[in-house]
């Protein structure tokens, strides 16, 4: 469980951040949103003291980040960036090497777990171990990236845009890969982003920054359909409200019994999913892999909030 | 008929056959008198037909051939060109004479221009791979080695100023050498910590690299104008000083001022080198926990190593150049045939000084030159 109080860094008597508090369960996902200059890198990188907190306290499992030297605490703390920060003169195997060294951990400990993390972000050990990273296409750097963020098998995990350098495909895929990954191992994970969606399809609770204050922190569904401030419903965007509520829920979850005509749809496809597909096919009604049917009706039931919160 | 002209070769051509047209050797009764110049035909037996096959080369070369074949045909001209020199020597000087000099002239420093121009566009034409650069070198020095250790060029008057100073060359040799390359070393010892420091604290750079740029504006002379007096009065009032080296003129003051001109380029290249890391490099250095000096070691410094090279690069070749001056302040070195023969206006004497130390800086500039390449290249396993 982490823990920030009241925590404040100034620059020059500017506050950057001011008199933030939040808590991050174990094995949860927060997202940390915010326009460019809100405050949430500075945030995130007041967590693994890369910036110190000019006021106020950060605790990890009720321990505060003070009482180790930076770079020790940085050692138990996985750290993923944009543009992924790989050693260029390094192998890939090196690169996810370099926690588990300074750990001090032995050699065969380490091949062992570079091969085990290549494997578990897709990447063929044999094929991949001794590349160098310019080898790499973008998402190979990327998933790289977290696998050496990971190496030394980190309680908490901090990642700052880490998908901002991919093309929307792989983004997509990348992001599916990391929540995945998160929930086998129970890793808790903070995140900053300037994406809305994505805070929406990864966060457990997204917290919203604002000129250095924290203005919303919330599960995505709350965030959505009850926006605390104008500038939090400003930076979901009225056009994008529905969409976004949509993807939160899975298909299966309002699947009503019937049967319909065409190809049926996943059953862990989201309703947003389901209803580009009415939209697209002209159908009113979509059957589901496994039985049961999910209707427009119910789609648009589930996307209007106010009509949800008076049933 | 444009399309199978070479530019660069017609550049050549032009130079060589003006070194055809010039004198080859210059014929003086004695050492310090002008003489007469004589060109290639009239200064050898042989020197007509050589004549005519070197401009045949010359004119071939406009033409367009296969890269190997010019660099064969380069090398043979510059062995050929050289010989000729010597023989010529041999040729002109009665055996009895010990007097009379034969010097190389404009004629012979133009065909070795345009051959060595020729050969050295050959090679990288070829672009040839390290280790067979490295090769051809080495054969380069093995070949000159074998022609001046061969006695043909010994009739030539600037290897008979060497045999008269056999052991001052040897030990002015290796007084150029350790001023170069003791003043390399002391601008890295001084320079990498510095130009480290400055990167890690930003607010210095502005005031340590203008200090260094004045430096580097002062003309030597007056370099040596402001140390002689001063290193002079420390000598003389310092307890101690003295004893350890410290003098007005001499080895000391060359060896401070070579150092001095060392200091901009090396503390300049390595910010260069340790500001062009990429920032999410260092960011994520940072982030996984390496601390401020593994930053610098594993990741700042590896990166940066073809630039600090450069820089080694730049201060050996420039202060194999300018040790020349400490012959002038009884520093030693090449410099001190240098200013002796400009002083006896005896050319033959400042070429003494002279030729060793482009040859010292040209393989040196070479040899760095290969060392960067090979600092530059992706570490092992990153063949594709």
């Amino acid at each position: 469980m982490i823990e920030i109080r009241n925590l404040s860094k100034l620059y020059d008597g500017v506050a950057a951040v001011q008199d933030v508090s939040l808590t991050v369960e174990r094995g949860q996902i927060a997202a940390l949103v915010g326009t460019s200059g809100s405050g949430k890198t500075t945030l995130l990188r007041m967590i693994n003291r890369l910036v110190e907190p000019t006021s106020g306290q950060v605790l990890i499992e009720g321990k505060g980040t003070r009482l180790l030297p930076s770079h020790l605490l940085r050692r138990r703390i996985g750290y993923a960036i944009q543009g992924h920060g790989l050693f260029p003169h390094r192998t890939v195997g090196q690169n996810i090497a370099i926690v588990p060294r300074l750990l001090g951990w032995s050699a065969e400990q380490i091949r062992d777990r570079v091969d085990e993390l290549l494997a578990l972000f897709q990447l063929d050990p044999v094929a991949f171990r001794d590349r160098m990273p310019h080898e790499l296409s973008g998402g190979q750097q990327q998933r790289v990236g977290v696998a050496r963020a990971l190496a030394a098998r980190p309680d908490l995990l901090l990642m700052d845009e880490p998908f901002g350098a991919l093309d929307p495909v792989i983004r997509a895929k990348a992001q599916d890969d990391l929540r995945q990954i998160q929930r086998q191992l129970g890793t808790t994970l903070i995140l900053v982003t300037h994406d809305m969606e994505e805070a929406v399809s990864l966060g457990d609770r997204i917290a919203v920054m604002d000129k250095g204050r924290l203005v919303q922190y919330a599960p995505p569904a709350e965030i959505l359909t009850a926006p605390a401030t104008p500038f939090v419903r400003d930076l979901i965007g009225s056009d994008q409200r529905p969409f976004h509520l949509l993807s939160l829920t899975p298909v299966h979850a309002i699947a009503t019994e019937g049967k319909a005509e065409g190809a049926p749809l996943r059953r862990e496809a989201t309703l947003r999913d389901a209803l580009a597909e009415c939209l697209w096919s002209g159908r009113d009604v979509l059957p589901l892999e496994g039985g049961g049917v999910v209707t427009l009706a119910a789609l648009r039931a589930e996307a209007a909030p106010l009509a949800r919160a008076a049933e | 008929m444009r399309g199978r002209l070479d530019r660069p070769g017609l550049l050549f051509a032009l130079i060589g056959l003006a070194g055809l047209a010039l004198p080859l050797v210059q014929f003086k009764p004695n050492r310090i008198v002008l003489g007469e110049g004589l060109r290639l035909p009239d200064a050898l037996s042989a020197g007509l037909p050589l004549a005519l096959v070197l401009a045949a080369l010359l004119l071939a070369g406009c033409l367009r051939w296969p890269a190997a074949g010019r660099l064969a045909a380069s090398l043979a001209a510059l062995v050929g060109v050289v010989l000729a020199l010597g023989a010529a020597a041999n040729a002109l000087v009665p055996p009895d004479n010990t007097l009379a000099r034969v010097a190389p002239a404009s004629g012979f420093w133009l065909l070795l221009l345009a051959f060595s121009l020729m050969m050295a566009d050959a090679v990288a034409r070829l672009k040839p791979a390290l280790p067979v650069r490295w090769m051809l070198l080495a054969a380069a020095l093995v070949l000159v080695g074998l022609v001046l250790g061969s006695g043909a060029l010994d009739g030539v008057s600037v290897m008979r100023e060497y045999a008269v100073r056999r052991d001052s060359f040897l030990r002015e040799g290796q007084a150029h050498l350790f001023l170069a390359f003791g003043s390399l070393g002391l601008a890295l010892l001084v320079g990498l910590p510095l130009g480290v420091a400055i990167h890690q604290l930003p607010a210095g750079r502005r005031p340590v690299l203008s200090v260094l740029n004045v430096l580097q504006t002062i003309p030597s002379l007056a370099l040596f104008g402001i140390m002689i007096p001063f290193f002079g009065w420390i000598a003389a009032t310092v307890p101690g000083a003295a004893q350890a080296g410290v003098s007005g003129i001499g080895v000391f003051p060359a060896l401070v001022a070579l150092f001095l001109y060392s200091l901009l380029p090396v503390v300049s290249n390595t910010l260069t080198g340790l500001s062009g890391v990429h920032p999410a490099t260092q960011e994520a250095a940072r982030g996984l926990g390496l601390t401020r000096a593994q930053v610098l070691g594993q990741v700042l410094v590896p990166l940066a190593l073809p630039v600090l090279l450069a820089a080694v690069r730049i201060v050996l070749v420039q202060n194999i150049g300018l040790a020349v001056i400490a012959g002038l302040i009884g520093g030693g070195g090449f410099g001190t045939f240098v200013f002796q023969g400009l002083n006896q206006t005896a050319m033959d004497l400042v070429l003494l000084g002279a030729l060793p130390t482009i040859a010292l800086a040209l393989v040196a500039g070479v040899a760095m030159d290969l060392l960067v390449q090979a600092s530059a290249r992706r570490p092992k396993g990153a063949r594709p």
